[in-house]
């Protein structure tokens, strides 16, 4: 068990470089799908009738494929249409596509609940276009969806682990190799769940954060 | 893609639809348990369910495979990849049926628990007939929902090599240099599967929706 442990400590640097990558791929994932998430919301509150039911189709056909399935049609389907993709931004290309559908429902669910009153008391204060999107509207959205684009945010970081089997250099793909060079599985996969423990912890702890602040500005 | 690689994807369906019932029967019970200890407090067991709860809940399924298939063999437990493929998705989904479980044990109104004692009912009895009739009808479209989830987490177990749906759509792709229809089609076998368990949840929530608490 101890050799276990040291040659873990030995080879501490690659998974440092997987725990990096699932982070990149995460936040740079869970970013770009909170933007096109944003835009799909304004689709699925838009009242023309044939945009609205399209943009709900898509999404919530989106919401039922499991994501590694997704990531195989990006990856190994594509190229058939002539998009190819390394497994990196193939990887990443599948994070975004997938979570902008749950981004926009998260966005789409506290759009519809925003009280008017703010938004009529900030026209009335002479705020209006970007200024009162940027000032009034946007933050009352992120601060209530901060617990929910939280834990979609966990769900990313776990659905990063899928991303081994197209080989992209993240946490899990890091242990597997380590644990396929010196044979010691029980102590590198733990090893890797207690770092994605510790990231979900982050992240919650994050929401603890933003929580507060959006109580005090109640 | 020939009728023989249409067959081995509906192979794959009955695969992952039989290790997802096999996980979920599993699973469901075992989260009940966990619920349980942390409800009743049991000294020593009830923060071990809590770490095992938030450290479950953060595991990546894959993860969690690798971790059961590839570490159990090392310290003297023989397991085959079904088996691996089983406790991973029971392991997993009893962390997040726990929390369901438990959330309807603390929203449980006390007056009954108070007037059941009052009549003289042991724990076990109060549990077993005034407790846990009414709590599965206000968890169960929770526990479905989570349930959907797990068809969709289920692609993890693909990693170990159980022929499952992905697995196949990979194997025929592979064999027939195409693998855009094999995938599409899986993709739609998977939509279809869904959907059923979201009807369900729908008919859940219309039966037993605003039947839980007091009535």
């Amino acid at each position: 068990m101890i050799r276990d442990v040291s040659l873990i400590w030995q080879n501490a640097d690659r998974l440092l470089d997987g725990l990096t990558n699932t982070v990149i791929l995460s936040l740079v994932g869970a970013t770009l799908a909170l933007v096109f998430g944003a835009l799909v919301a304004i689709a699925l509150m838009a009242s023309n009738r044939a945009v609205r039911l399209t943009s709900r189709g898509l999404v919530d056909l989106m919401r039922c494929v499991p994501f590694l399935m997704l990531v195989y049609l990006v990856y190994y389907g594509l190229p058939r249409l002539g998009l190819r993709f390394d497994s990196w931004t193939a990887g990443l290309v599948a994070i975004v596509i997938y979570n902008t559908a749950y981004m926009a429902e998260i966005i789409r669910g506290i759009w519809s609940r925003l009280e008017r009153e703010t938004i009529e008391a900030g026209i009335a204060f002479g705020f209006h276009g970007w200024k009162l999107v940027a000032r009034i509207v946007m933050p009352q959205i992120f601060l209530a969806a901060a617990p929910m684009i939280g834990n979609q945010l966990i769900q990313i970081i776990k659905d990063t682990a899928f991303l081994t089997i197209i080989a992209v250099p993240e946490l899990t793909h890091a242990a597997n190799s380590i644990q396929a060079q010196y044979f010691i599985p029980f102590a590198t996969f733990l090893s890797a769940v207690l770092l994605y423990w510790a990231l979900c912890m982050v992240v919650e702890l994050g929401v603890f954060v933003v929580e507060r602040i959006a109580e005090k500005r109640r | 893609m020939t009728f023989n690689a249409f067959l081995s994807l509906l192979h794959g369906a009955g695969v992952t639809v039989s290790v997802s019932m096999a996980g979920i029967a599993l699973g469901v019970p075992f989260g009940l348990v966990l619920a349980l200890l942390r409800w009743r407090r049991v000294p020593l067991l009830a923060p071990l369910t809590t770490v095992y709860v938030s450290l479950l809940r953060s595991t990546p399924a894959v993860t969690l495979c690798l971790l059961i298939f590839f570490a159990l063999p090392v310290i003297g437990i023989e397991i085959d990849a079904l088996s691996a493929a089983i406790a991973t998705l029971a392991l997993n989904t009893a962390a997040f049926n726990c929390e369901i479980w438990r959330s309807g044990l603390t929203s449980f109104p006390r007056e009954q628990v108070e007037a059941a004692r009052t009549f003289g009912m042991s724990g076990t009895l109060i549990f077993r007939r005034i407790i846990f009739p009414q709590l599965w009808r206000t968890c169960l479209p929770a526990l479905v929902n989570e349930m959907t989830l797990l068809i969709k987490s289920s692609t993890a177990i693909a990693v170990i090599g159980v022929a499952e749906i992905t697995r196949a759509a990979i194997r025929i792709g592979a064999q027939t240099y195409d693998p855009l229809p094999p995938m599409l089609v899986a993709t739609g076998i998977y939509v279809v599967l869904v959907l059923v368990f979201v009807g369900i949840q729908r008919l859940t929530e219309r039966l037993y929706g605003q039947a839980g608490g007091a009535r």
